[in-house]
């Protein structure tokens, strides 16, 4: 009962905080990073659930960003559709290839399962590269119309970012019913060991595929969302590269948490735009980072922040306190 | 940024044809046309070029996934450096090929070695995914300094015995392909005789097939991982210094070759040493062949098959180990 508080409380400050940052910030430019924060965190949020806590390893996430990116493109840019149908088709088709893709390759454990969610991406980006009668290819698809809501076209910095905040806040609360439920439970079991979970009687296939086919789902909304925001897709935008970027966000952000999506997203986003001031130096600088936070952090910043701070407070003279 | 590049392009390892006979083109036959013999052929001496470097690449990685269990992304890396420094010792330093090609050898053999003493020793212990992270962060920081240290163009490299094609039944085979294919084969051998005659080869044997059976009869297993390590960035820079000529060396060649070398390790079963090589070959002339058809989906070929192996039988054609 008290987790769950936290939870709500937890999500009700994401919700404040959400709201009262366009205050803060007047670039549009800030905004706008804001959102991709935003769209980010909903993509790991699905692969904290995935990773984190049914412990299947994805490198290929950007496939589902992309295949969502690609829907909303092609629905309203080539059909005309409505951009809300579009972003329905979005979603339904991400958690529809996961479901496809993930019944044979959940099979795989540990590195198998890696490569062939590898694989899996690099086809995909592939196909959205060579298939140019429906994606146009290396052109990629501009244009794209905003969404709108009761009449208003959702076109400005501010409007945008409200949308992937609200979008942010519903998936937060999604995956915080399912860590609590009885599906989360499952998930932990699997984590924990597959072999203890199946003899419990937890149906571990069925529970990894359902995680699969969310973070697909989450993944394909967020696609649609940045189609929308930026409104230009590109293949290139959802190759190996984004994948490798977002399963770092997880793993920085501490994989099980809630929380670390959020912080992860954001501190590899922020890192990635600050970065890139530097130019020749930024993928340098990047793999360093990312090489040092592994070897010394692996638990995420969040818990390496606070086993550093633990260790200096151990540290400090006078307090040394016995078996702590 | 992010394409495929022409490096690793089974095309880019034929000679030139015709009047047309531009580099990259995705070949003499036009796709919808039956190939004939000779063009067969051709793919053939492409493919096994090709996938004689796919096999290096996947022994590099077989090695280091034998001694530490650790999918090693940095490997492409490896090739790229040995392209990149063979060709500067050779193009700006003047030196003469052998020396050019040893000095690769050395350097990324010292690369290997220090990444692993750098990086992998202190995360010991780690998880999966850290340690795949972590060989990730590697090849992004390897990438990055070569690009600043050899800029973003892809550099020539010169043949090593001239590049007159010798005709064979139609088609057409360059010196270069003859080195490319004798030299690896002269590697495989000498690894064959490290494994089953050296004291050094035996001790690394033991070390991946049982770490703590090796180190309770006195092997240091540590010094082993290491060593798996070097040997594996020797594989790969040597794989570098001889393919550079025919297909250039590029800052970012390390990433298709790194994915492609995988997926051939994949395909002869991870953990076996023959099987990297034959799933190397293998996948290359599947390539070569698949890009003579239809050559849009080229790289798709490979991460198709790998995918196809995993799902079939994971444990590839030769499958060894089970986990």
């Amino acid at each position: 009962m008290k987790r769950e508080l936290k939870r709500y409380q937890a999500i009700g400050l994401v919700a404040m905080a959400a709201i009262a940052l366009p205050r803060a910030m007047s670039a549009d430019y800030q905004l706008h990073l804001a959102a991709i924060i935003g769209i980010n965190t909903i993509i790991v949020l699905g692969l904290n659930l995935l990773m984190g806590y049914a412990g299947q390893v994805s490198l290929g996430q950007a496939a589902f960003v992309g295949i969502g990116a690609y829907a909303s493109a092609i629905l309203t840019v080539k059909v005309g559709l409505s951009p809300w149908l579009g972003m329905a088709a979005a979603v339904a088709l991400g958690a529809l290839t996961a479901a496809i893709v993930g019944v044979p390759l959940l099979k795989l454990r540990g590195h198998y399962l890696a490569m062939g969610t590898l694989g899996f991406g690099m086809i995909v980006h592939i196909v959205l590269v060579q298939w140019d009668k429906l994606t146009d290819g290396t052109v990629g698809i501009m244009g794209i119309p905003p969404l709108s809501a009761a009449g208003v076209a959702l076109e400005s910095a501010p409007s945008m970012y409200y949308l992937v905040a609200l979008c942010v806040i519903v998936s937060t609360a999604l995956a915080s019913n399912i860590i609590d439920s009885r599906v989360g439970r499952a998930m932990r079991a699997v984590h924990g060991s597959e072999v203890a979970a199946e003899t419990s009687g937890v149906d571990t296939a069925r529970y990894k595929l359902q995680v699969f086919i969310l973070s697909g789902a989450l993944a394909g909304l967020a696609g649609s969302l940045y189609a929308h925001h930026v409104t230009y897709v590109h293949p290139d935008t959802f190759g190996f590269a984004y994948s490798i970027q977002l399963v770092v966000m997880a793993v920085l952000g501490g994989m099980t948490s809630i929380w670390g999506a959020v912080v992860g997203a954001a501190a590899v986003t922020i890192i990635s735009e600050e970065l890139r001031q530097y130019q020749e130096y930024s993928t340098i600088l990047f793999g360093a980072v990312l090489m040092a936070v592994m070897i010394f952090m692996p638990g995420g910043i969040w818990r390496g922040a606070g086993d550093l701070y633990r260790r200096l407070r151990r540290m400090r003279p006078g307090r040394a306190r016995a078996g702590v | 940024m992010g394409r495929s590049s022409k490096v690793g392009d089974a095309a880019s390892l034929t000679p030139p044809r015709g009047p047309a006979g531009a580099n990259g083109e995705p070949g003499e036959i036009r796709s919808g046309m039956a190939p004939s013999v000779s063009s067969l052929l051709q793919y053939l001496v492409s493919g096994v070029t090709l996938g004689s470097i796919y096999g290096m690449i996947a022994l590099g990685f077989t090695l280091i996934y034998n001694s530490t269990g650790v999918v090693n992304f940095a490997q492409g890396e490896f090739v790229a450096y040995g392209a990149l420094v063979a060709i500067s010792c050779s193009t700006t330093l003047g030196l003469p090929m052998p020396l050019a090609v040893l000095a690769a050898l050395v350097a990324v053999t010292a690369l290997g070695a220090v990444l692993e003493r750098l990086a992998i020793r202190p995360a010991r212990g780690s998880s999966v995914i850290t340690l795949i992270i972590i060989t990730i962060g590697a090849s992004i920081l390897l990438r990055g300094i070569a690009m600043k240290l050899w800029g973003p163009d892809a550099l020539p490299m010169r043949h090593f015995s001239g590049e007159t094609p010798m005709g064979f039944a139609g088609a057409s085979v360059l010196p270069q392909h003859l080195w490319v294919m004798g030299i690896v084969l002269t590697t495989m051998i000498a690894l064959w005789l490290l494994g089953e005659r050296t004291q050094v080869g035996k001790a690394m044997r033991a070390c991946a097939a049982d770490r703590e059976a090796a180190q309770l009869v006195g092997i240091p297993a540590s010094r082993m991982v290491m060593l798996s390590f070097a040997l594996s960035g020797m594989l790969g820079g040597l794989a570098g210094a001889i393919v550079a000529p025919l297909a250039m060396g590029q800052f970012d060649m390390g990433i298709m070759l790194g994915l492609k070398g995988f997926a051939a390790a994949i395909l002869g079963g991870i953990g076996n040493p023959v099987g990297a090589v034959l799933g190397g070959v293998l996948l290359g002339v599947l390539e070569s062949v698949g890009a003579g058809v239809r050559s849009e989906f080229k790289d798709a070929i490979a991460f198709g098959v790998m995918l196809l192996v995993l799902l079939a039988k994971p444990t590839g054609l030769l499958g060894r180990r089970a986990q």
